[in-house]
């Protein structure tokens, strides 16, 4: 009981400053996290560095004018035209595939499924098609699509490519925004007679909508940039293809990969504006994504 | 060992608002004193300035003067780590750490400070928990979670856990909110004994529990929403229950609000 | 929008449907339930399709291979006859991401507590955004930097690691090269370091708040509050959150078949030039490939699937039962 009897013979605490040696790990490891920083940001920092650098040499009229239709590699000219229309509508077509069955899904999980069996497997198959690498989602299509049903390289076929790896991340995005609803709302819906279906849609979806565009269009910015699906789905063409269902189609990232895997140095310029180029496209996807987001959250739901 | 506490012109912030306005008070050793008054009235909040663990929140912020003794707790040469080891502090709800042994909670203040030694943590480890009257019933699973324990033993660890730093300062927010009859029965037994040791500040919504524990009661009052807390006022037990100087502190003290 | 569906979250779910009953019967309710069950469904087929059909399509190589498959180096299933084998895919890739989880994940935690702890809530916002560009840079841009930056300064670095540590098989051998697996691992861990912090960070926000007051009320600096509760607390999270991390860097393809270099054959000593991953070699062998060589890119990527789902599958796992613990 001496805890209770001398208190101040054994250490009566004072303001004294703690011992150097915790003050010294105190701070070795705050310099430690700072430097853990400061590491993840010089990569950063040097990519966009590097790629703005390089990339403004050919940022020109033609690039976005042009095709590489007759261009050969150490020739100056040609453009990206048929690359950037090709990744356009290959993400539209994407966006259309995926959303629906993205939202749908999402819809099922949150609003029917409660915490039955079949919600459980979905839920859980959801999360492992996450971690499905991109090359796989170009290796099922090819494999499908292409081997089996014996259809010929398309925009198409990279477009059901990028899907399989859009979908997981919708539906989590959805998933999110559908959870945020307050339940009132719908109990509301109920108490007037409105069926479910109608309060699902016309309700529970509008009030969740703004998140809902919000993920699809990270989603959308993070499957543009994927360059593995597509080499096994769309190949490679010089040429303008603006019909996304016939035959092969160009895109941006397999522009860059063809055009920097040529030696010369013209072809590695067009290389880094297209790089250029997609992060400046992803990267506006991003920021108009978070504007909205916080748009939304600024007028308050 | 215990010390005396002396508050003078204290504010404190969160961000832009003012929580608690101009408090001036004296807080004896080797005493119990209760902190009372309505929700949001500023008296947690004046509470964590007195160990500096207000400012752990971001945004929050505090003016004035805190002497421990004749220590300026705000001194800018101040460690708010060595004040938090000075005056140590139980929260409204147990907060074990709940990946460690029962044993390992009540050492964890003693191995921060460097105290390395086994038996010497032993020998302190069973001080402090039969200082917390909790000995008895944990002596045989000191290797157990801390967090398998019942709610009232918890606290008591928790307890054990602060005056195993030897503190000369125990501040208590709401330590009983969380419990049971016989659970709060039992901490406030220890508080009666503890008080012997240490000066004791206790926040508590249950005036008959600062009517049983403490020396001195202070009263904290706000005007309306949005207003800063105010001490209103501050005296012994017995005349703030029976005879208060305050229109507001009788009224609380009736049950006319709050 | 990671995985996080919170034990609470789920209880509000299951409040949520049980509440009322599934269908009330009208027509409207039942299309609309069918096709959401059936898009959930969607999911599931798909999932087995890619399975099924890597498999189909993955077999007729595998019967005409005449070398064996798991263990033989060479990659020749254009030949005849044909012959391949994983063993070097597999080597470069499971050390080219052990690697980069190995330097990434000390990072991210950095970063995600420098986030958590370390810096006002203001600039926590902005520089979670900045770790969020990070991930949003693709794929072939990392591989385009990784050439023309990375490569050329990764000589210094290589020659020190292979003078200090040489005595290690792998930082071993005479003279080391740029374009080395060990490269590699050094762009994969600068891709999976988003997804490492975020999830981390993810964690420590739910690092109960009465933990963190415990350990400072205690007396303990900043480090040591970390140390006390947010570390164990989070140690399931962080290892369920490297191991994703794992995942992603074995599946990553292009910036990896960029910087890599092909020479044939197992080369133990990582700090030298060559090395292939399953993706890099589909990627870069998909051009030329036959029809036979086709349908063996199929199979070494139903090896990657198979085992990046394992590996997921075991991340999951550990993540949720923090959640339990929690």
């Amino acid at each position: 009981m001496s805890a209770l009897t001398t208190p101040g013979e054994r250490r009566g605490a004072t303001l004294s400053p703690v011992s150097p040696r915790r003050k010294i790990t105190d701070r070795a490891v705050q310099g430690l996290v700072y430097l853990a920083f400061a590491l993840a940001i010089i990569p950063l920092v040097s990519v966009l560095w590097t790629v703005i650098g390089h990339g403004l040499a050919r940022l020109d009229a033609d690039f976005f004018q042009f095709s590489m239709n007759g261009v050969s590699g150490k020739d100056a000219g040609g453009g990206a035209y048929h690359a950037i229309v090709g990744t356009l509508e290959q993400v539209a077509i994407t966006t259309v595939i995926a959303v629906p069955i993205a939202v749908l899904t999402a819809v099922y999980l949150i609003e029917y499924s409660g915490n039955g069996r079949l919600g459980k497997v979905i839920s859980f198959f959801v999360d492992v098609m996450t971690g499905i690498p991109s090359i796989v989602a170009g290796l099922f299509v090819l494999a499908l699509w292409l081997l089996t049903f014996g259809f010929d390289f398309s925009g198409f076929a990279g477009s059901l490519a990028l899907a399989i790896l859009m979908i997981p991340t919708v539906i989590r995005a959805t998933e999110e925004m559908l959870k945020l609803v307050p339940n009132d709302l719908r109990e509301a819906s109920y108490a007037l007679g409105v069926p479910r279906w109608r309060t699902i849609v016309f309700v529970v979806l509008p009030t969740a909508r703004t998140g809902i565009v919000t993920g699809v269009m990270l989603a959308v910015a993070r499957v543009m940039g994927e360059t593995a699906p597509l080499l096994l789905t769309i190949f490679f063409t010089k040429a303008i293809n603006t019909n996304a269902f016939d035959g092969p189609q160009g895109s941006l990232p397999t522009f860059i990969w063809e055009q920097i895997a040529d030696s010369n140095a013209t072809a590695h310029d067009r290389a880094w504006t297209g790089a250029l180029v997609l992060i400046a496209l992803i990267m506006l996807l991003n920021l108009a994504a978070r504007l909205l987001a916080r748009g939304a959250r600024t007028t308050g739901r | 060992m215990a010390k005396r506490i002396e508050v003078s012109g204290l504010h404190a912030y969160y961000g832009g608002v003012h929580a608690i306005e101009d408090i001036s008070m004296t807080i004896e050793p080797r005493s119990v004193t209760a902190f009372i008054g309505p929700s949001g009235c500023g008296k947690s909040t004046f509470l964590r300035t007195l160990n500096r663990m207000h400012e752990v929140i971001p945004g929050a912020r505090v003016e004035g003067k805190v002497m421990l003794d004749d220590e300026d707790l705000y001194d800018s040469s101040v460690d708010p780590v060595a004040v938090r080891r000075t005056v140590g502090m139980v929260f409204q709800r147990p907060n074990p750490f709940p990946t460690m042994s029962i044993y390992d909670n009540v050492a964890a203040g003693l191995k921060l400070n460097g105290v390395r030694k086994k038996a010497r943590l032993d020998e302190i480890v069973e001080e402090s928990l039969q200082g917390a009257n909790l000995w008895n019933e944990v002596k045989d699973r000191l290797g157990k979670p801390g967090a398998g324990l019942s709610g009232g033993q918890q606290q008591r660890l928790c307890i054990a856990r602060a005056i195993a730093v030897q503190p000369q300062v125990l501040l208590m927010d709401e330590p009983c909110s969380a419990l049971d009859p016989i659970s709060t029965l039992a901490i406030e037994d220890l508080i009666g004994k503890l008080k012997n040791l240490y000066t004791i500040v206790i926040v508590t919504h249950n005036m008959q529990q600062a009517a049983r524990v403490s020396d001195k009661t202070a009263f904290f009052n706000i005007a309306g929403t949005g207003q800063p807390g105010k001490l209103i006022e501050i005296d012994d037990t017995s005349k703030i229950f029976t005879n208060p100087e305050q229109k507001a502190t009788e009224d609380y003290i009736t049950g006319r609000f709050g | 929008m990671t995985s996080d569906t919170g034990v609470h979250a789920q209880a509000q779910a299951r409040h949520r449907a049980t509440g009322r009953p599934m269908s009330t019967g009208r027509l409207g309710d039942k299309i609309f339930v069918s096709a959401a069950r059936g898009s959930g469904i969607l999911v599931l087929v798909i999932m087995a399709a890619i399975a099924v059909f890597l498999v189909w399509k993955a077999i007729p190589a595998l019967q005409k291979n005449e070398a064996n498959f798991l263990t033989s180096e060479a990659w020749n299933p254009n030949a005849t006859p044909p012959k391949f084998g994983i063993a070097q895919l597999a080597f470069g890739t499971v050390v080219s991401s052990l690697l980069a989880m190995l330097i990434a994940t000390p990072v991210a935690i950095g970063i995600a507590l420098f986030i958590s702890f370390y810096s006002s809530r203001k600039l926590a916002a902005a520089l979670g955004y900045v770790v969020d560009l990070l991930a949003a840079v693709p794929s072939i841009v990392y591989g385009l930097w990784g050439v023309a930056v990375l490569v050329p300064h990764m000589e210094g670095i290589s020659k020190l690691i292979n003078a200090v540590l040489g005595w290690i098989p792998l930082f071993g051998g005479d003279g080391v090269g740029k374009a080395s697996v060990f490269t590699a691992g050094v762009v994969l861990a600068i891709m999976i370091l988003p997804i490492i912090s975020s999830i981390s960070r993810e964690v420590f926000l739910q690092v109960p708040r009465a933990n963190v007051e415990a350990a400072l009320a205690l007396g303990a600096t900043r480090w040591e509050m970390i140390r006390l509760s947010v570390l164990p607390y989070g140690r399931s999270g962080m290892i369920g959150a490297s191991m994703l991390g794992l995942g992603r860097a074995m599946g990553e393809t292009i910036a990896v078949a960029l910087v890599l270099t092909f020479v044939p054959g197992i080369n133990i000593h990582i700090l030298q030039d060559g090395g292939a991953t399953f993706a890099s070699n589909i990627a870069n062998s998909f051009g030329e490939a036959s029809q036979t060589g086709r349908s063996a890119l199929i199979a070494s990527g139903l090896v990657l699937f198979v085992i990046t789902l394992l590996i997921n599958m075991a991340a999951r796992a550990v993540v949720a039962r923090r959640k339990e613990f929690a």
